[in-house]
């Protein structure tokens, strides 16, 4: 028999019993949806961390005193700005260099006052990390070797504080402490929850002086292409063990933040669409029990057909094919459905959502295999029919 | 092997047809018990008997819509041992038609779709299986009941289109299990009738009958008794 044909019965089929087909491709729908939307959820947070890190600027290296990694306890930092200088040596190329103080203040212009991450840093910070500037100028050398009073506020602490007023040349007031504003970043977003709109920069040893302790938070530095990463992340390393036997440092690339990064957040879109594939199961369980009960209802029509010449397999193609057809209509709708409500997601809350082509292929996919799977024991059973018994059924 | 189509060889030789059945208790039922005859081409045969003897059982086998438990069986001089079911099932789409007591004709189809399904599984196009369902519908005189479905007529005309779908695929044989059962007298009339018209037109036909006036109008009776044959006539 041709599928044409098969496709007919089954479509007619469906439409008989319309709010049973309905309700039993709801649970495919229902499956399908979330599946989608988890994907997309899944997907978007992991491209928006990517973006974040690819933003820091390129083939950045960041040095960190101890062990890196979940789970592994905060080191009391040991280094120092000789080690920044030591580093230098190492590196060859001083301006790849930069540091980095951090501590969080309360950032004061009259009687606004804003919370703000202070970061200590040098003139070569624009050079390893990509940070432009909206106005003014970055730090120097003079900055930081004579201790000035200046800095460079991020964009959301710059409206917060000044409005639309020009904030060049004014001052603010950190820890009882006045300091001239000498430049504005361009707004950047954040990257791992670091609100980097709210940092605001100032010469690394004039934050040591606010903070009290001669001591840095991190190294970063910058090769020179993708290639030279890992040599000197290596070498970097290796310096810094020799310097201090018996102590570790970590020195992570972006690259290798990716990678972790990537494969968590992979990991974790993959558990959510399973756990949504569970109930895309459930949805071909429906199926099937659907299926068994409409084998039954027509086992006089399925003798009435093999009387009159149809194959084991004839009538099997056509208890598949409705099958099918019921889990690929629902996986269609489940996949409009989902695509919309990841659309909806993406536009009402601040959960990136990002709809891949292949998420959506699958979808089909399974929801087509599902009906196969869910669709074929019924659909033997039919088959196996014997028409004498089946037309003797009343 | 060959199929012969001489018309020297008979619609249906069976030789010893047995058929048991086991049931749930492990009982074996004996339906037929050993029947033995042939039909020929173009005949009108009646089965006669009382009820239980084995009449739609011996049908069935002949339909080849079961196989008996011993026996031969031939077809056309086809043993249907030798088929699988696939080409007992294509056997059946081209070498026979069926009727049935209670129609069994699909609820929600129109007569035209109902006349066309054998042709479904044939291959036939759609259109060719419009055409030549039309032409069947139109030779038992419902060519005004095309769209119809089974529950919009009469169960007279409801017979008449199980008969047009039995002869839409050009049969040699048409079996008929007690095809007046659910007729009154004047429709069953209209159906024998038109049952005769078909076996002066070269079609062998074979019923069942509880009825002894239909069963007189066949040209042979054959009379079965707890599963054999009594006589044959
Ligand atoms: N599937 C089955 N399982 C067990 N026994 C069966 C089965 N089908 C038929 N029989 C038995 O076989 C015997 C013959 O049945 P069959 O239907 O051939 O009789 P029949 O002559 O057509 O009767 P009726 O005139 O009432 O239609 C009966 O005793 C019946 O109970
Ligand atoms: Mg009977």
């Amino acid at each position: 028999m041709r599928t044409a044909e098969a496709l007919r019965m089954a479509v007619e089929a469906l439409r008989v019993n319309r709010l049973r087909s309905m309700l039993t491709m709801l649970g495919v729908i229902i499956g399908v949806l979330s599946v989608v939307i988890l994907v997309a959820i899944g997907t978007g947070a992991k491209n928006a961390v990517e973006k974040e890190i690819a933003g820091l600027g390129s083939n950045i290296i960041l040095v960190v005193p101890g062990q890196v990694g979940l789970g592994a306890a905060p080191t009391q930092s040991r280094l120092d700005l000789s080690d920044v200088a030591y580093v230098r040596r190492v590196v060859g190329d001083p301006s790849k260099v930069t540091v980095a103080v951090n501590s969080g203040e309360p950032v004061r212009v009259g009687r606004v006052e804003v919370f703000a991450t202070l970061t200590g840093t040098d003139e070569n910070m624009p050079h390893v990390f990509d940070r432009p500037l909206r106005r003014g100028r970055y730090l120097t050398e003079t900055d930081v070797d004579t201790r000035r009073r200046v800095v460079i506020l991020g964009s959301e602490v710059a409206a917060k504080l000044f409005g639309d007023v020009d904030p060049i040349g004014r001052q603010v007031t950190i820890a009882g402490v006045r300091f001239r504003v000498i430049g504005v970043y361009e707004t950047v977003g954040s990257t791992f929850g670091v609100a980097r709109d709210q940092e605001v920069h100032l010469p690394v040893t004039t934050a040591q002086r606010l903070i009290g302790l001669p001591r840095i938070n991190g190294i970063a530095v910058g090769a020179s292409g993708p290639d030279e990463i890992e040599p000197l992340r290596q070498r970097v390393v290796a310096a810094l063990a020799a310097r201090y036997p018996g102590e570790t440092f970590s020195a992570v690339t972006q690259t290798q933040l990716l990678g972790t990064i990537g494969t968590v957040l992979g990991m974790l879109t993959g558990v959510l669409a399973a756990i949504a594939g569970i109930s895309l199961l459930v949805g071909g369980v429906g199926v099937s029990n659907i299926m068994l009960v409409g084998v039954r209802e027509r086992t006089k029509e399925i003798g009435l057909r093999k009387a009159l010449g149809a194959r084991g397999r004839d009538i099997l193609g056509q208890f598949l094919i409705e099958a099918v057809l019921l889990t690929t209509i629902g996986g269609v709708i489940g996949i409009l459905t989902g695509v919309g409500g990841a659309l909806l997601i993406q536009a009402v809350s601040p959960v990136p959502a990002s709809i891949t082509w292949w998420s959506i292929v699958l979808a089909f996919g399974v929801s087509a295999a599902v009906g196969v799977f869910f669709g074929v024991a019924p659909a033997r059973r039919a088959a196996r029919l014997d028409p004498v018994v089946a037309l003797r059924t009343d | 092997m060959p199929e012969a189509t001489g018309t020297s060889v008979p619609a249906f030789e069976a030789i010893g047809l047995t058929r048991s059945y086991r049931l749930d208790g492990g009982v074996l039922v004996d339906a037929l018990r050993g029947v033995s005859l042939r039909i020929g081409q173009g005949e009108f045969a009646a089965i006669v008997g009382p009820s239980g003897s084995g009449k739609s059982t011996l049908m069935h086998l002949l339909g080849c819509l079961d196989r008996p438990t011993s026996g031969t069986l031939r077809v056309n001089g086809v043993d249907v041992a030798t088929l699988d079911d696939a080409r007992l099932a294509d056997l059946r789409n081209r070498t026979i038609g069926f009727v049935f007591q209670s129609f069994h004709l699909l609820a929600r189809t129109s007569a035209l779709d109902n006349v066309a399904l054998p042709l479904v599984y044939r291959g036939v196009s759609r259109a060719g299986r419009r055409e030549r369902a039309k032409a069947a519908l139109e030779a038992v005189g419902l060519g005004h009941r095309l769209t119809h479905r089974p529950s919009q007529m009469s169960g007279g005309e409801q017979q008449r289109v199980a008969i047009a779908r039995a002869l839409v695929g050009d049969p040699r044989v048409l079996l008929a299990d007690e095809p007046t059962g659910n007729l009154d007298t004047r429709n069953g009339e209209e159906v024998m009738g038109l049952l005769e018209r078909l076996n002066e037109g070269g079609v062998a036909v074979v019923l069942v009958t509880h009825d002894a006036d239909v069963a007189a109008r066949a040209r042979r009776q054959i009379h079965v008794r707890d599963g054999r044959i009594e006589r044959d006539t």
